[in-house]
């Protein structure tokens, strides 16, 4: 049996890491292939290292912030949403489907927001593995 | 010694504040930042007040949770507040300066020291009873914490539900059950006794109760709820989920109705007169998020004037009306009709164009009113407060958090019905009070951290010590710990691993300060629940152990592992596994981190000498501080010298005489008339300005803080025949001529007050709060000297907000006629014979009306000060779209800015009556205190750093960052070459990291979350696992 997925979760400080703690306290339940990073803002998170994550064999990244308009550095998630598009062709031009990187964006009182992005990636990545065209 | 003198040497530094509440807290907090020490009283099991149960806050929509759990925490968490919960005041003695308050404390029956609030206790309770925090709506157990994220976080038992404590002997089972031993059925209410030099008041408000009439349905039809149990209803942690259902059959909702001013404005069904001032904005905003989520729905909003008078409100109606598609009528509804017996209902009313209609709607949401609970009146009676006849405190405008008794300060709702702002502004401006008081005791009663010397070191090769929470069960139930610990001593680094049951308990962090000197650690992982709300718990236990405090790194494995995977034990325990080994890696290349301290300047640098900049520096002198009062006119007063009255009919020129009286003679106020600021430099605790005297001589002042009351400029109309017809005048022109008794308003028959004169409109979508009050009291009194005189108010919507609604009361009762008209069909002026001839629309009866005038008062628009941008750009400070100062946060940091050390009070914030403007004054010098009273500021640690190996000076960083906090350097190098770097100022950076993700060579990084550290932590968590 292949190894189950891994799916590398940046989580910003006051918004998705507060959202996945929630999570726990309301005991929600998702599957075991999220990895956390905690960072200050998801205006940290370098293209290079989501790439990065997918050449050392994560099955997807997942990239979550606070709502748009809501950052809690002012413009640190719109500093993220405008390298995405970027990033997303670079994937492409490396052979990553586009599923395997997703932005989410919420805030600290929406743990269910966040476990049903989760469920969503990984339900997506876990077509993509099954797919016989892959 | 004299008697003044003794008075003054035995003045109490500790504060008691009475009501955890968002007001209450931030009194505790700008206090306990000030020097003092806090007693927090709060009645109920958890602080945080009505703010916790709200879902979102206006205008901004911003969930209320994630914005106040962070002062929640910081209350918990201060070494000087001390939070009593279940506590209640008995009764007070003393004076001002040296109270003795007795105080009694409710049994919690669970021991707060030793619940670890897994919920096991809960679980396993039989018992289940209405939950009022969720508004009855859902239910809770007997032993029980009010919210999630209540601090402290402590269970209780509810004893009115408990069966063992109605019937010793039976059930026990969360004492059973509890991992902690943390139940306690002895447990017996306790009085203590508290010395105090000062009380604050924020005992909060109760929501009316629209059970006690029968005219709205509450009580006997489930689809009629209140707005804060709609609130609970909206939230995603209430008892739908945030769904919004209907309460009678959980059926979708398809139309909703909100009826305004239940239990306010109303004489006849309740005894509140006053508007509640917060329920107009808070149904707009409820009907926005219930659009937002069922996007057919169908809402209308009943009322009788929308009252959106604050910062940004009437955006925040235009958009819901606009973009929403919710619809506004303006009427009274006299009853809700049950209609079949599905659970709808009928609402009866007349319309705007006078029609009769029936409206059947499958919810309706009675916006309720805030008043005063008996018991704060009972307390307030025992302590010698007095109460207004609406029941709240009596306070003067000039005054505005000083209660009729020396010493006890109150703020918050208990002041009068207001939103959260005003209830933060109120708690500072309590706590600048509190502290102009006890100025004498400063830091008498308040604990430093004790902080062993540190010998900053570069890093050192790792030895990691990993310590392993069972959490109880919580971890251990799930994670095989065994194995984990096992896993854990095989990681590089790793020189000891230990399990502890609980790993935050008091006795294990001496254990672990222990271990960290016996085994020369130097990288702490602890792995067990969230550094949110424990990493500064383990701080505090490296530095004990003589370690720099940043060499530690939590792995999550209970909130983001063994909780969220509970059934799948052997992934859980795999994911543990790699979470040590992503922590490991973490830390193992991270760098103590030295966080900058600069030394503070005690002075102040006031910036606008009108009321708020007065007060501000009246206060901040009274406690020691140096003030350097910058006015640019020759006068101080500002636009407060065109005042007559406060809306209680205090005399505003009197006051402003004691003022200025009272600065001039105060030593450590130095004055600048004349003169502006034309430079400034540096950051909080550490400014320099220049100023510009009008002779055009500049001088240097140093100062800690800056508070910026340049005010307002009020609006020079051009409709109405404004400067065109002599008898057309603005109402502060026509203040001037009603005072000095000048002919035209003496011998004047008929006046015609014409409200939102240049506010309200395309250009200047804002209220500016204060004409409505203005235009009645000036009419009031014109019908006063002279009843036969008639007297019309042309307006839009009356905003007479909170107890001002007494005076519209009484004008309409003096028979002056309050004709509406719309921003569509303003009223037309015209000349006829020597008389002015005002045309309107009768909106009762629904015709064309004309007025003949003697006079035409326009009630004019308050503005940004043109100076306000220049001023803008010199602090880096940003306007919102109408040219007032941005505040940090709507809400929560109403009279700060992002960049620390600057405040923001009075017009130059936004349109506002003067005694707003004093509390908002109050408050800034509050926030400035926090700043001045320490030695020296601490700058966060974790900020941006150059790597200059690899900047290339590029700039690309100097873009994104949003704190202006990067510039570029040229530098020239031995071969005479020219090369570019960037340079960072560690007072401005935030440590966002902005500048990292967009950096395309390395350069940059942030102390605590390198690039470096974010790879290991990839690599580590994708590293294959061993076989």
């Amino acid at each position: 049996m292949k190894q189950d997925l891994k799916i590398i979760t940046f989580c910003c400080n006051w918004c998705s890491y507060a959202a996945a703690d929630l999570a726990g306290i309301s005991r929600l339940q998702y599957p075991c292939a999220i990895r956390i990073i905690r960072v200050m803002c998801s205006g940290m998170v370098h293209p290079e290292m989501v790439l990065h994550a997918l050449n050392q064999g994560a099955d997807g990244v997942m990239v979550t912030g606070c709502k748009l308009g809501e950052c809690h550095y002012q413009e640190g998630n719109h500093a993220m949403l405008s390298r995405s598009e970027v990033l997303e062709e670079i994937l492409a031009d490396f052979g990553y489907e586009k599923e395997r990187f997703q932005l989410v964006w919420l805030s600290a009182a929406e743990p269910e927001r966040l476990v049903e992005a989760i469920y969503e990636m990984h339900n997506r990545l876990l077509a993509l593995e099954t797919d016989p065209g892959d | 010694m004299t008697e003044a003198a003794q008075a003054e040497a035995e003045k109490i530094g500790a504060i008691m504040v009475v009501g955890g509440g968002v007001s209450g807290m931030q009194a505790a907090l700008d206090l306990a930042n000030s020097g003092f020490y806090v007693h927090l009283v709060e009645r109920s099991g958890a602080i945080g007040g009505t703010m916790a149960q709200l879902d979102k806050t206006f205008p901004t929509n911003d969930c209320s949770m994630c914005i106040i759990a962070p002062k929640l925490v910081e209350c918990g968490r201060h070494p000087n507040i001390k939070i009593l919960t279940l506590a209640k005041i008995l009764d007070v003695e003393g004076q001002e300066g040296n109270f003795t308050v007795r105080v009694k404390e409710y049994p919690r029956w669970v021991d707060p020291d030793k619940c670890i609030a897994c919920g096991q206790c809960a679980d396993q309770c039989p018992q289940a009873v209405e939950d009022r925090f969720n508004g009855d709506l859902a239910q809770r157990k007997a032993i029980y914490i009010k919210y999630p994220q209540a601090v402290p976080l402590k269970y209780q038992i509810d004893p009115d539900a408990c069966l063992w404590l109605n019937n010793p002997g039976q059930c026990g089972l969360c004492a059973r059950i509890c991992p902690a031993d943390a139940v306690n059925f002895a447990d017996r209410e306790q009085k203590q006794t508290i010395q105090v030099g000062a009380i604050i008041m924020a005992p909060g408000f109760q929501p009316f109760d629209p059970g006690t009439s029968q005219a709205w349905g509450f009580g006997r039809y489930p689809n009629v709820i209140t707005s804060l149990q709609f609130e609970r209803l909206l939230a995603p942690t209430g008892p739908t989920g945030g769904v919004v259902t209907r309460p009678s059959d959980g059926r979708p909702v398809r139309k909703i109705a909100f009826l305004q001013c239940v239990g306010s404005r109303d004489k006849n069904r309740c005894n509140n007169e006053y508007c509640s001032s917060v329920c107009c904005m808070a149904a707009i905003k409820e009907a926005m998020i219930a659009k937002e989520q069922l996007d057919q729905v169908e809402i209308t909003i009943f009322h009788s004037d929308m009252r959106t008078h604050g910062k940004d409100f009437e955006r925040f109606f235009i958009q819901a009306k606009v973009e929403y598609d919710i619809n506004f009528v303006r009427t009274k509804i006299h009853g809700v009709e049950p209609q079949g017996n599905k659970g709808n209902l009928r609402l009866h009313y007349v319309n705007q164009q006078g029609k009769q209609v029936d409206q059947l709607v499958d919810l309706v949401i009675l916006s309720v009113g805030l008043e005063t609970p008996d018991s704060t009146l009972g307390l307030a009676e025992r302590m010698g407060i007095h109460i207004t006849p609406d029941r709240f405190a009596s306070i003067s405008a000039f005054m505005p958090v000083s209660s009729s008794k020396k010493g006890i300060f109150t703020c918050g709702a208990f002041n009068g019905p207001r939103d959260i702002p005003q209830s933060v502004i109120g708690g500072s401006a309590a706590a600048a009070s509190a502290s102009q008081l006890l100025a004498p005791a400063r830091h008498t009663r308040t604990q430093a951290s004790c902080t062993p010397h540190e010998v900053p070191q570069k890093a050192n090769s790792p030895r990691t010590g990993v310590f392993i929470c069972h959490c109880g069960s919580n971890i251990a139930g799930v994670v095989d710990v065994d194995e984990l610990a096992a896993y854990a001593a095989t990681l590089p680094d790793v020189i000891h691993v230990e399990q502890n049951p609980f790993t935050c308990a008091q006795d294990t962090q001496d254990y672990i300060t222990q271990q960290i000197r016996e085994k020369q650690l130097n990288r702490i992982v602890i792995a067990a629940c969230t550094p949110q709300t424990h990493e500064p718990l383990f701080r505090r236990t490296l530095r004990a152990a003589g370690i720099n405090e940043h060499l530690i790194e939590m792995a999550n494995i209970r909130n983001q592992n063994a909780w969220v995977h509970k059934n799948e034990p052997a992934r859980a325990t795999i994911k543990a596994k790699d979470l040590i080994r992503m922590a490991v890696a973490k830390i193992a290349i991270q760098e103590p981190l030295y966080p900058l301290r600069i030394p503070v300047i005690p002075s102040a640098l006031i910036i606008g000498g009108g009321v708020s900049g007065m007060t501000a520096a009246l206060n901040l002198a009274g406690q020691g501080f140096k003030v350097d009062l910058v006015e640019k006119s020759t006068t101080l007063g500002g636009n407060a010298l065109h005042l007559y009255q406060t809306w209680s009919g205090e005399h505003v020129p009197r006051y402003l005489k004691e003022l200025q009286q009272q600065i001039s003679q105060e030593p450590r106020v130095a004055i600048h008339f004349n003169t502006t600021v034309v430079a400034s430099s540096g950051q909080a605790g550490h400014f320099k300005t220049t100023l510009r005297a009008g002779n055009g001589r500049k001088k240097s002042v140093d100062h800690g803080a800056t508070i910026i009351t340049t005010g307002g400029k009020r609006y020079i109309p051009s409709e109405f025949g404004y400067g065109q017809i002599p008898n057309v005048v603005a109402s502060i022109e026509f203040d001037k001529l009603h005072m000095h008794n000048e002919i035209r308003v003496t011998q004047g028959k008929s006046f015609v007050f014409i409200q939102c004169v240049g506010s309200r409109n395309e250009k200047r979508p804002y209220c500016s709060k204060s004409c409505c009050t203005h235009s009645i009291q000036s009419a009031i009194k014109l019908k006063q000297e002279a009843p036969e005189r008639r007297i019309y108010i042309l307006y839009r919507e009356i905003r007479t907000y909170g107890q001002r609604e007494r005076i519209y009361n009484q004008a309409r009762e003096l028979g002056i006629i309050f004709i509406n008209y719309e921003l569509k069909g303003p009223p037309i002026i015209g000349e006829e014979g020597g008389r002015l001839l005002v045309s309107s629309r009768d909106h009762v009866l629904h015709r064309p009306l004309e007025i003949e005038a003697d006079m035409v008062i326009l009630a004019t628009a308050t503005l940004a000060d043109p100076g306000s941008a220049e001023l803008a750009k010199l602090f880096k400070l940003p306007l919102n779209q109408d040219g007032f100062f941005q505040e940090a946060h709507a809400k929560l940091r109403p009279v700060e800015f992002n960049t620390d050390g600057v405040f923001v009070a009075g017009l130059a914030h936004y349109p506002k009556p003067v005694e707003e403007s004093i509390s908002q004054a109050l408050a800034a010098a509050s926030k400035a205190t926090t700043l001045l009273a320490r030695e020296s500021v601490e700058l966060d640690a974790i900020t941006a750093h150059v790597d200059p190996e690899f900047c290339d000076g590029c700039g690309i960083c100097l873009e994104v960052c949003p704190y202006q906090a990067i510039t570029l350097l040229a530098t020239i190098d031995e071969q005479g070459e020219e090369h570019k770097i960037i340079e960072i100022d560690p007072a401005l950076c935030k440590g966002c990291g902005i500048c990292q993700g967009a950096c395309p060579k390395r350069g940059v990084y942030i102390t605590g979350f390198s690039y470096e550290q974010l790879l290991a932590q990839i690599d580590a968590a994708l590293e294959p696992p061993k076989p």
